[in-house]
């Protein structure tokens, strides 16, 4: 019992950052653009963040600066792709591209100025972002561990998910989002301003990638400093929209049950199931390729899908 | 006269109409400038982390080309970026999203290296000649995995692919840390280093693969442009509907090519492994796959584009290592400055597509209607 508790407790941690990726991921492509550089939107959130983090050992500046990063790559990807119509896929694969480097190449420049010869967070911000404890609630037996004594991340995390669901199937705007999304040349007819949306809506994403890449850098490793520190997570997360069927609700469930995935090797004892490690550092991905299929397979009209993901609009084409 | 007015007010102030098309010679230039402007942002960007952009581009190029020895190794790293480009391009040019290069590449060497380690009393010829055929058979099977499921149930080939690299990468790292762990290493998790038997030969100092890219960029080249296999994958990539209309066998031409597609990549695999590294690593793919992506799109999907592009962005590369070493800056630049030019490209096309055109009183509107007409 008490070994479950500590699986599940790990689940939601390892879950987080692909919480934050599919959110935003999930906003992204309802605007019909499919945004394959969350990985690298992820990276850059997680360099500045980290080095925000680092020199100011202020929590909130940490995360304000992950997501205007992310949002700041998003940019980039919107006005190449809903402005100058360039190609999605290549114009993502490039940003993730860009961005691990990017990440990588200040990690390293900074760490060679540090007198340590390693980067780790200063105390406070450490403090900071360690497991909430509530006098009391937190105590309490099963309850308190499940449900209180998360970092902030995860709360943020859960808060932002839910929030946009409400955004997206309660409000105008969220309604204006997915006219855009299934058929921009109606939504642009019915005086929506499609290219506001869908850049606001594409920088927004980003933005919670931003925070979801910070979690990789500042938490994961124990706030230090490593290369690579996001890892192929955004790539998870671009997977899990599909998991989740375009809906922040099922985000949320989707992420731990991939983050359940993750630490499942550490929970499992070897002596009932003999797997080699390898099989278990392969088995999220496995999963996400079941999933695809899975869901490919289903021609349910359930999914929600975004009718025009992937193609550009122009105006006077349509 | 107030007509016109209200005309005016509701037009937009900036718009975008599409142009005829250009000539070669000034879409050329467009992109030069294109790259030229890249390579001014990185600049900027060189400049932020402090050092003079001049003397990094120069080191980048003499890194690159110093000396004899330099060369070949920019010609080394050059060989998987060129085969892995070509293999893409196959998919690309059918509008099918491959970027699962990595995990065929992967996957190649891991089947060309079955035959390394267990079959390498065989004669020289003959065993080189089965690892070919494996690497390439292993990586074509990598990369049929997802088209089937893509004839089949229409399953989003992007994120396929992709999963794939990850799962071909635990496969490795399984047989290093188990089946295949070289006895010798005391337990440390690697896999042997290669007989002499079972690794290319070298031609002019340099691993033979470099005159298999050669070669290859000839037959991909001539298979684009003269077979009619070549003509049937771009007519698939322009609408699936016209080649279905014309009575192409869509799905047979999908699977084909994206066998063919992760086939090249897995030659690549299997040349690295046998011709660079002697040994099977998890690191065998390092990234390629995903380079080969930038420069196939570099180069317009051209096979003769790709030689030129590889051989500069292996310069590049290269040249980097070289920074690395004299001024301490990662070798991360490299992909750094490859995305910044990337950028800049994928947003140029759009000016040799379209333009903009303000708003600019009755002239302004007239050359629209023109426009509309021409």
């Amino acid at each position: 019992m008490d070994m479950l508790i500590k699986f599940l407790v790990a689940a939601v941690g390892a879950g987080t950052p692909l919480l934050f990726g599919t959110t935003g991921e999930i906003l992204t492509e309802k605007t019909g653009h499919l945004n394959l550089g969350v990985e690298g939107m992820m990276s850059i959130g997680a360099c500045i963040g980290f080095m925000v983090g680092y020199y100011s050992d202020n929590f909130v500046l940490a995360l304000c600066f992950a997501a205007l990063s992310g949002a700041f790559s998003a940019l980039i990807y919107a006005f190449l792709t809903v402005t100058l119509m360039a190609n999605q896929n290549v114009t993502g694969l490039t940003l993730t591209i860009f961005g691990i480097g990017f990440a990588n190449f200040i990690g390293i420049f900074v760490l060679n100025k540090s007198p340590e010869g390693t980067l780790k967070l200063p105390e406070k911000i450490t403090a900071a972002m360690r497991g909430i404890h509530i006098q009391g609630v937190s105590d309490l037996p099963v309850v308190g561990e499940l449900l209180f004594s998360y970092s902030p991340f995860v709360y943020i995390g859960i808060f932002i998910a839910i929030v946009s669901a409400y955004y997206l199937n309660h409000t105008k705007a969220g309604l204006g989002l997915k006219a855009v999304g299934e058929n921009p040349g109606a939504a642009d007819a019915a005086g929506i301003k499609v290219t506001r949306v869908k850049y606001l809506n594409i920088i927004l994403g980003g933005a919670i990638c931003g925070i979801g890449g910070v979690y990789c850098s500042m938490i994961i490793n124990g706030g230090v400093w490593i290369s690579d520190n996001v890892g192929g997570l955004g790539w998870i997360a671009v997977a899990l929209v599909i998991f989740a069927n375009w809906q922040p609700s099922m985000a949320i469930l989707g992420s731990f049950v991939f983050g359940a995935l993750r630490v499942l090797k550490y929970y499992i004892p070897q002596s009932i199931f003999p797997f080699p490690i390898a099989f278990y550092d392969m088995l999220p991905f496995l999963m996400t390729a079941l999933v695809l299929v899975i869901s490919s397979m289903r021609k349910s009209s359930r999914i929600n899908l975004p009718a025009s993901l992937g193609l550009n609009y122009y105006r006077e084409e349509r | 006269m107030s007509n016109t007015a209200e005309n005016l007010r509701k037009e937009p102030l900036l718009r975008v109409v599409k142009r005829a098309e250009l000539p070669t010679g000034k879409i050329i230039l467009l992109r030069l400038l294109a790259v030229l402007l890249s390579l001014i942002a990185g600049g900027i960007f060189i400049a932020c982390v402090g050092q003079n952009p001049f003397v990094i581009y120069m080191t980048i190029i003499s890194g690159a080309c110093r000396s004899v020895m330099a060369f070949q190794g920019t010609i080394k790293l050059m060989i998987p970026l060129l085969i892995t480009s070509l293999g893409v391009t196959l998919a690309f040019k059918m509008k099918f999203w491959n970027i699962g290069a990595e995990g065929q590449i992967i996957f190649g060497a891991t089947c060309a290296t079955f035959f390394a380690l267990f079959f390498s009393g065989l004669n020289h010829v003959l065993l080189i000649l089965i690892m070919f055929l494996s690497g390439f058979i292993g990586g074509g099977l990598w990369g049929l995995i997802p088209a089937v499921f893509k004839v089949k149930y229409n399953t989003n080939e992007t994120l396929f692919t992709l999963m794939l690299n990850y799962i071909a990468l635990h496969i490795v790292s399984y047989l290093r840390d188990g089946p295949w762990m070289d006895p010798g290493s005391q337990g440390f998790p690697k896999i042997a280093r290669f007989d002499k038997n079972a690794s290319l030969d070298k031609l002019f100092g340099i691993q033979f693969g470099w005159l298999i890219a050669l070669i290859l960029v000839v037959l991909v080249f001539l298979y684009l442009k003269y077979a009619k296999q070549g003509y049937e994958i771009s007519v698939v990539g322009e609408s699936q509907d016209t080649a279905r209309y014309a009575g192409m066998n869509v799905k047979k031409i999908v699977l084909r090519t994206m066998f063919l597609s992760g086939g090249i990549c897995g030659l690549a695999g299997m040349i690295q492994a046998t011709g660079s590294d002697i040994t099977l690593t998890t690191s065998v793919a390092g990234g390629v796959g995903f380079t080969a992506i930038i420069i196939a799109w570099l180069a317009q999907l051209n096979p003769f584009a790709i030689l030129l592009v590889s051989f500069l962005f292996s310069v590049l590369e290269k040249g980097s290592s070289v920074v690395q070493s004299n001024f301490g800056l990662s070798t991360d630049c490299a992909d750094v400055l490859q995305g910044i030019i990337l950028f800049f490209i994928l947003g140029c096309e759009f000016f040799i597509r379209y333009r903009f055109l303000f708003r600019e009183g009755n002239h302004g509107t007239d050359t629209v209607k023109k426009e509309k007409e021409g």
